[in-house]
């Protein structure tokens, strides 16, 4: 790997994590990855070891760090199971709104718990007719007295049944297209506030993915986050900040695919020599490692420019999560490949691997969406140029 | 080496008078004298004392008079009334060693109602068994137990001190032998006498077994050492051999102790004692499930064996903990150790590798465990262990 | 309450292998870990310190580097490290190392409870626990498996045995060798390691430690290593590699005179 100068607590960190993955993660990977079970005693031992508070300020029990730190922990995790990570990443996407865009009050209640990982968090925006396209959201935030009330139902949320914070968007006014949509914390146990089915994916099953159900449910004003209205802004620029959270896990998932491949590679033997002195499978095994090593460099560097409080990252944050989960893609692919007969059999890992890569390529903004972002992107800095 | 009291801290309370074992200290107008002639520098007044009134100058670091400690002793376990084999064994060793130095054979037997156990130490091998008999000894508590044995071991000074390395014997003897101020050397697979300089020469491995040892204590006696269960061999019972039970009193207060026992649970899971099972069959990840092991159970009870497990197993939860053989499990020598579908980690080896004969049955022809083996089949277990209990079976009849 | 934990830095086992030609250890490369079963001492000690407030205070005895193996228990949360390092102590057997680090104990003063794992796992010899309450005249236990109860200075304990166990009491301050039964061990926290970079070690030479130097290192050492060697490797096996049933066979007709 590349020597990216981290610093000693970054590296105590990575070194930390990779602890957890490899006594922790591990050995239980496959088990719940057969079972779809939440994985609560793993993300017993994150907590314990203070890493759900990473990117939360000192102030409210966290650590104070940012996106690089969630990046090096999520990566680590995704080496050992991509469902596992993901079910501690995805808080950050819920708990960011509220660190960039939230009250003092709303700061000082929520994060603490999320910060010790006593509560997990989720981020509801997804529904049955509204994927890409964000902004057809159907669920309903109505202003009454000094409440609001949430008619509505999310899907394909990650963490869903699980957490206990929730932050989600509905339209306030929808008149206002767009601009009519808020974004508010929902608490599990709020009455009115119930959950669908549990989904049954083809990877990360180790991750809770379930129907949000809002039926006449009352929150109190004090949980709009920002202001009526700011509610696609404010999902906008959460995602450009998490993005690169989802990045890492596809350099992860890439990562632990490829190690297993070059292992694989270097015992077996055919036609009397080790399948790694063959230049066919030598040439594919560098270009996936070329490849992990690029996605890794960009997910990092897009990660520090973040921290460092840059405002405008859409473009480079969605070029990053667009690189390593294509890459996660294709080299877990091809370790499959690589392992062969073995690599399809699910008593080998590689095959999760391939199975848990897809999601990365999908969730937290399609492709094909973090293209046009890019694109529309590229155009805006062109047009300021000229 | 000399000792004397120091007047001035003298409070005349007599402790160190009931503590020597010579009856070397008297009290005369309220101080304590010692008898240079009758005392050894045993240091048990020196421990009794609480004023630190008497004074041990060493000019060497050495036990003195060592040539004064002769026989060989064996520390006699026993749990409610019953020796442990492991004193067996050692009384066999002992007596091997005993006709090489050209010495006695004692035993040490504590516990309470325990003293016809006294004859068949006798007919193992011992020429002398000194019994301490008191209720406070019915039970193996630290502080008596150490106690006693140092007080037997000063006055009778024995040069050699064997005992078995079981939970009871290695929590003793250390304590007793920091005590004696002398040297311990556990887990000793090799005994003998090096037969130049007459001492004993213990052998023991380090570092999980990768490498031996061979210790000696040059100048303290007595030369202490445990030994594990089954390393040793006993003699078999000889019931003309003739002995000398020697019944000790011992002061109250060296019975004294400020621990007690509330309770002494036994259980059945603990009983699946691999430890003396001669025979093992033990499986490990290739096992694929805690259902599985039943096809290693049936061959045990046709062999009359135990059923062990790798650490994988266990920390799948497929066999509990008790059957874990290896450097964090137990450490079991066999005659006949059968790994299926185990590995062969080094840390599972460290646990079964002195197995007289070890089979070892695994799909990966290049698991690390058929270095090791004396037998071993490349297959699939599943289909091989069933035949084997079937074959084993038709043998039997 | 305070507690004291004892452990000791290990290479690790698997690897350890002697020099053919020199008949000594071969440490390079090996790394250096705190000793398996002391890692279950440690976590007791955090755990009773969590319950009964206090302070752990972990002590080992060995060269400088012995100094992370502190800094690690830091990080699962003890409190203070205290490194007692002198050439002094070099060449120590079971006895003299015992020794050194009761009068090291006795010099820290006030404890109720020290902990030391059950052996380890380099010299296996399970001495230097007892050792240390034999120095100390306190009462031990051995082979804890649970500790049940702390109550005015009265502590019950369940102790292994080979048929299960025994529900003993005694009296604070003792000391307890404990087993990997006892408890999981935890993994460090962030904070932990962070606490434990910042700690300040204390480090105590020979004369730090009221002791009696001949009781030191080799010279308080009756034991000594005449010999070290590589046991002999086991014979070649024969390896069958025919089908089962015709393996089996030969298995059996081979150890049927051994059962």
């Amino acid at each position: 790997m590349v020597d990216y100068q981290l610093t000693e607590e970054q590296t105590m960190i990575r070194d930390l994590c990779r602890q957890i993955t490899d006594e922790k993660i591990r050995p239980v990977a496959a088990q719940y990855d057969q079972s779809g079970e939440f994985p609560w005693e793993v993300m017993k031992v994150i907590a314990e070891s203070d890493l759900f508070g990473l990117y939360i300020d000192e102030q409210y029990g966290g650590l104070g760090g940012g996106i690089f730190d969630l990046c090096l922990a999520t990566e680590e995790f995704s080496r050992g199971c991509g469902g596992i990570a993901v079910s501690y990443a995805a808080c950050a996407l819920a708990a960011y709104p509220i660190i960039l865009f939230g009250s003092e009050e709303q700061r000082k209640k929520y994060l603490p718990p999320l910060a010790k990982g006593e509560k997990l968090s989720a981020f509801g925006l997804t529904e049955p007719a509204a994927g890409s396209d964000a902004s057809a959201i159907q669920t309903t935030a109505k202003k009454k007295g000094d409440d609001y009330i949430l008619n509505g139902t999310k899907h394909f949320i990650t963490n869903g049944g699980e957490a206990e914070i929730y932050t989600i968007v509905a339209m306030t006014d929808k008149t206002k297209g767009p601009r009519g949509a808020s974004m508010f914390v929902v608490e599990k146990g709020t009455p009115g506030f119930t959950f669908g089915k549990k989904e049954d994916k083809m990877g990360i099953r180790a991750s809770a993915t379930r129907e949000l159900i809002f039926t006449d449910c009352r929150i109190p004003k004090e949980n709009l986050i920002g202001r009526e209205g700011m509610g696609f802004i404010l999902t906008m620029k959460t995602f450009d900040t998490s993005r690169p959270g989802i990045g890492a896990q596809a350099v992860g998932i890439a990562q632990g695919a490829l190690d297993e491949a070059v292992k694989y590679a270097k015992e077996r033997k055919q036609f009397g020599k080790s399948l790694s002195s063959f230049q066919g499978l030598q040439f594919m095994l560098a270009d996936m490692a070329t490849q992990v090593e690029a996605a890794r460099a960009l997910i990092y560097a897009v990660a520090r420019e973040i921290d460092s409080g840059k405002k405008d990252v859409a473009k480079n944050s969605a070029m990053a999560k667009l690189f390593a989960s294509d890459v996660a893609m294709k080299v877990s692919t091809d370790a499959v490949q690589i392992l062969g007969g073995y690599g399809y059999m699910r008593e080998y890992p590689v095959e999760k691997f391939m199975r848990d890569a897809k999601i990365t390529q999908i969730y937290e903004g399609t492709n094909q969406i973090q293209r046009n972002i890019i694109a529309l992107g590229l155009i805006k800095e062109m047009a300021k140029q000229a | 080496m000399s000792i004397r009291v120091i007047n001035d801290k003298c409070t005349g309370c007599t402790l160190c008078v009931k503590a020597c074992p010579f009856g070397a200290i008297t009290m005369v107008d309220k101080k304590a004298v010692i008898d240079l002639d009758k005392c050894t520098l045993c240091s048990a007044c020196l421990e009794a004392c609480k004023f630190n009134a008497i004074e041990i100058k060493r000019e060497s670091t050495g036990t003195p008079d060592i040539d004064q400690f002769k026989g060989i002793w064996v520390f006699a376990e026993q749990k409610k009334g019953v020796v442990q084999p492991v004193a067996f064994e050692l009384l066999g060793k002992a007596r091997e060693l005993a006709n090489e130095l050209q010495t006695e054979v004692a035993c040490m037997l504590l516990g309470h109602h325990v003293r016809e156990k006294a004859r068949e130490l006798i007919e193992r091998g011992a020429d002398k068994v000194y019994v301490v008999d008191a209720p406070e000894l019915e039970n193996f508590l630290d502080e008596p137990y150490t106690k006693v044995l140092c007080r037997l071991i000063r006055k009778y000074r024995p040069a050699i001190v064997l005992c078995g390395a079981t939970f009871i014997g290695r929590a003793l003897i250390s304590r007793v032998a920091v005590r004696l101020h002398t040297g311990l050397t556990a887990d000793c697979t090799g005994l003998s006498i090096d037969p130049d300089q007459k001492i004993l020469l213990q052998t023991r491995p380090a570092f999980g077994g990768n490498i031996m040892a061979t210790i000696i204590t040059k100048n303290h006696r007595p030369q202490m050492a445990t030994v594990r269960h089954k390393v040793m061999k006993e003699l078999p019972p000889d019931e003309s051999r003739e002995g000398q039970i020697v019944e000790e009193i011992i002061d109250r207060p060296l019975l004294t102790s400020r621990s007690k026992i509330l309770d002494i649970v036994e259980e059945i899971e603990a009983t699946a004692n691999i430890t003396e099972a001669d025979i093992i069959v033990s499986g490990g990840r290739g096992m694929k499930g805690p259902e599985n092991f039943k096809i290693l159970e049936d061959l045990a009870k046709v062999l009359g064996g135990a059923v062990g497990s790798s650490r994988a197993a266990v920390d799948s939860g497929w066999m509990p903990y008790s059957h874990q053989v290896g450097q964090t499990g137990k450490t079991v020598c066999p005659k006949i150790y059968i790994a299926c579908g185990i590995s062969g980690q080094i840390q599972h080896l460290v646990g079964m590798q002195s197995s007289k004969i070890i089979v070892a049955i695994n799909i990966d022809p290049h698991a690390p465990i058929f270095t090791v083996a004396n037998y071993g089949i490349v297959g699939d277990l599943f289909q091989v262990v069933p035949l084997l209990t079937k074959k084993f079976q038709e043998i039997r009849k | 309450m305070n507690i004291i934990v004892c452990i000791k830095q290990v290479p690790e086992t698997t690897h350890v292998q002697i020099d053919p030609q020199t008949n000594t250890l071969m440490r390079e490369g090996v790394k250096s870990i705190i000793n398996p079963f002391d890692m279950y001492a440690i976590e007791e000690g955090v755990r009773l310190k969590e319950k009964f407030g206090g302070k752990t205070t972990v002590l080992t005895m060995g060269p400088p580097q012995a100094e992370a193996a502190l800094r690690e228990a830091i990080s699962l949360g003890c409190d203070d490290g205290i490194l007692l390092s002198d050439r002094t102590f070099a060449g120590s057997d079971t006895l003299a190392t015992g020794y050194t680090l009761a009068m090291a104990i006795k010099e820290i003063k006030d404890f109720d409870v020290i902990l030391c794992g059950k052996q380890a796992s380099d010299g296996d010899t399970a001495q230097v626990g007892p050792g240390i309450s034999a120095h100390l005249d306190i009462p031990q236990v051995t082979y804890v498996k649970k500790i049940e109860e702390i109550k005015d200075k009265i502590i019950t304990v369940e102790r292994m045995t080979e048929e299960g166990y025994d529900v003993v009491q005694t009296s604070l301050p003792c000391l307890l060798t404990v087993v990997k039964e006892i408890n999981e061990p935890r993994l460090p926290s962030l904070k932990g390691m962070m606490r434990a970079k910042k700690t300040q070690i204390i480090t105590w030479k020979a004369t730090d430690i009221e002791m009696e130097n001949d009781r030191l290192g080799l010279t308080g050492s009756p034991t000594q290593v005449i010999k070290v060697f590589t046991p002999p490797p086991r014979p070649k096996g024969q390896i069958f590699e025919t089908t089962p049933q015709d393996a089996a066979n030969q298995l059996v007709s081979l150890l049927k005179d051994q059962i």
